[in-house]
């Protein structure tokens, strides 16, 4: 079993220790051979800081999926590389959490078992793994339900055994791809204040995939606004809201700002994009 | 009781009526499934899905409900079982000739004398031993060749051949091959009996296979898990459901196998002991041996389910 960092003490931030550095460096994306290949991520260039929290905003379509899969290694870019700590992302591994859009718990495992997986394969005991699913589970507020099975549960239920489990792992680097885009805008909004939580506490580098501009500036330190067709970065914005952040914030000045500037980026895109398409 | 009037392959769960894994778009399957399952003849009673048990609005929490549908069943039986008594004592012939049948005092009667007879006992032990060696041969390998399948599209492209053209064979046409290939007669019956119960399996399996979510194995390689770890924890959990029906099935036509191979060659075997009335005209027995049968079928069939149930309780859970 690898080293475990100590116990999450709830409360108390952690230091991501420099650890969780992302860098995507002249990363392009095509799928298809020949006449059908389709280019569905311009060559990309971006450093992700330690720590920081980063939500890519884009309409479907633009690539913003097909990036995020390349830092988790289910994609191999065409051109470039993406290394995560200085090493190069070859497959998909423990050191990069990956929480989906629904629909990626185990079925036939228990709640405290999916959260265990990771542990388990990283060579822990059952008795071990069982501990630490448990740990993560309260974190997340879903200890009672450990026994229970996903189908069970309550889409945000669902979501946040979803991030518990990617979190056993430890991993420096947590992938989230349109994570809450399922739920409904009350259990949205719970969501993304715990998920500010357990980042804060965990110090731990976000990527987050969302079409929704208004999750984007709340969550984000850089919002990076990707355009469509070919897919790239078209901006990268950083909302200037203190943190810990609250959901009262949302009538602050910076939020406005931040939001406006993301909405006016999104509409000029839009133009462009259809004047082009009339041409 | 009403479960035994459900033909033997009934499937009770609503899942993938499986045997066809083309049919579902989603899978992409080629090849193998475009013979209908009516080609597997007696047992396609059986794909149909129909559940005599339960009717479609469900159970009443109410006690009376059940009382009522229990009554109900009861009188119905009792009817049926009176209709045949007047028809065969009074040796009805409209079309169908009710002559040579047997009414139901005589049956009882031959049920009981048979009962007492050690020798019946020993057909219906040699049955359920060939059907046992027959279908744990027919699980095993059809299970396994159909992950193959399933996972290795090399392995597909090799073995669906052979599939697709035996298994619109009818295991009844195999039984002079079999005869001639095998040394033993019980060693052809089991083949035969071996045959019918392994493609259903191989094909549920595949099914189940390619229905795997591609996204729950997106999910475990990130948390760290091989390709082994894959196959255990994602790909056979998510083809069990499918791996199970198919399991119920072949062990439906199993017995259907079995019994052709039984009335045509043996000495013993509840098929043969049908058969052997027969040509013995001993009518109430040709009765007692069929509903044997039927019972057989569907025991056999029952003790598959409880098999498997306890791999599938996450599927009942959330329900």
């Amino acid at each position: 079993m690898r080293d475990l960092p100590e116990p999450i003490r709830p409360g108390t931030p952690r230091d991501s220790g420099g650890k969780g550095a992302i860098d995507i460096d002249g990363v392009s994306i095509v799928f298809g051979h020949g006449d059908a290949a389709h280019t569905a991520v311009e060559t990309t260039s971006l450093r992700v800081e330690p720590g920081e929290f980063v939500c890519i905003l884009g309409p479907s379509g633009c690539g913003k999926s097909t990036l995020l899969n390349a830092v988790a290694g289910y994609v191999t870019p065409h051109t470039g590389e993406v290394r995560v700590d200085d090493t190069p992302v070859r497959k998909p591994g423990p050191d990069r959490g990956m929480v989906f859009q629904q629909y990626s718990l185990l079925p036939w495992k228990t709640v405290r078992d999916n959260v265990a997986f990771g542990p388990l394969m990283a060579g822990a005991s059952p008795t071990e793994a069982g501990a630490v699913a448990n740990t993560f589970l309260n974190m997340v507020g879903l200890k009672k339900f450990g026994s229970r099975y996903p189908t069970e549960l309550s889409g945000g239920m669902q979501q946040r055994v979803g991030i518990a489990r990617a979190l056993a792992n430890y991993p420096s680097v947590l992938l989230m791809d349109e994570p809450f885009g399922a739920l409904d805008a009350q259990t949205r909004l719970v969501m993304q204040e715990n998920l500010l939580e357990i980042w804060r506490k965990f110090g731990i580098t976000v990527m987050f995939v969302t079409h929704d501009v208004d999750e984007a500036v709340f969550l984000a330190d850089r919002v990076l606004i990707m355009s469509a067709a070919p897919g790239r970065i078209i901006e990268d914005i950083r909302p200037a809201l203190p943190r810990p952040r609250s959901t009262d914030m949302v009538a602050l000045p910076p939020y406005i700002a931040a939001r406006q500037q993301c909405h006016e980026v999104i509409r000029a895109e839009s133009r462009r994009a259809f004047a082009e398409q009339n041409l | 009781m009403l479960t035994e009037l459900k033909p033997p392959v009934e499937t009770a769960t609503p899942v993938p009526v499986a045997i066809a894994p083309e049919a579902d778009p989603a899978t992409g399957t080629s090849g193998v499934a475009e013979t209908a399952p009516e080609s597997d003849n007696a047992a396609a009673a059986g794909y149909a899905g129909v559940d005599l048990a339960s009717p479609r609005r469900g159970p009443t929490r109410d006690w009376r409900g059940p009382l009522r549908s229990g009554v109900l069943a009861l009188l119905s039986l009792a009817i049926g079982v009176t209709l045949w008594h007047f028809a065969s004592v009074n040796k009805l012939s409209y079309g169908i000739n009710f002559a040579y049948v047997p009414p139901p005092a005589d049956v009882l009667e031959a049920t009981m004398a048979n009962l007492a007879d050690p020798i019946f006992f020993v057909h219906i032990g040699v049955s359920m031993q060939r059907v046992f060696i027959s279908f744990i041969l027919a699980a095993g390998l059809g299970v396994l060749t159909g992950l193959l399948m399933g996972r290795s599209s090399a392995a597909w492209a090799m073995i669906a051949p052979y599939i697709e053209i035996m298994r619109p064979i009818p295991a009844v046409a195999w039984i002079p091959l079999a005869i001639l290939m095998w040394p033993t007669e019980e060693s052809s019956i089991v083949f035969i009996t071996f045959l019918g119960a392994f493609f259903p399996i191989v094909l549920n399996t595949v099914h189940g296979v390619r229905q795997t979510p591609e996204v729950l194995v997106r999910a475990v390689q990130s948390l760290g898990a091989n390709r082994v770890a894959v196959f255990r924890h994602v790909v056979l959990p998510a083809a069990l459901p499918s791996i199970s029906a198919g399991l119920a099935i072949g062990m439906g036509v199993a017995w259907f196998s079995l019994l052709a191979g039984e009335i045509i060659s043996g000495q013993y075997g509840i098929g043969y002991f049908t058969w052997d009335a027969y040509s013995m005209v001993r009518t109430p027995d040709i009765v007692l041996g069929m509903l044997t049968i039927g019972m057989l079928g569907t025991l056999s069939t029952a003790a598959v389910r409880l098999a498997t149930a306890p791999f599938l309780v996450w599927q009942t859970r959330a329900r």
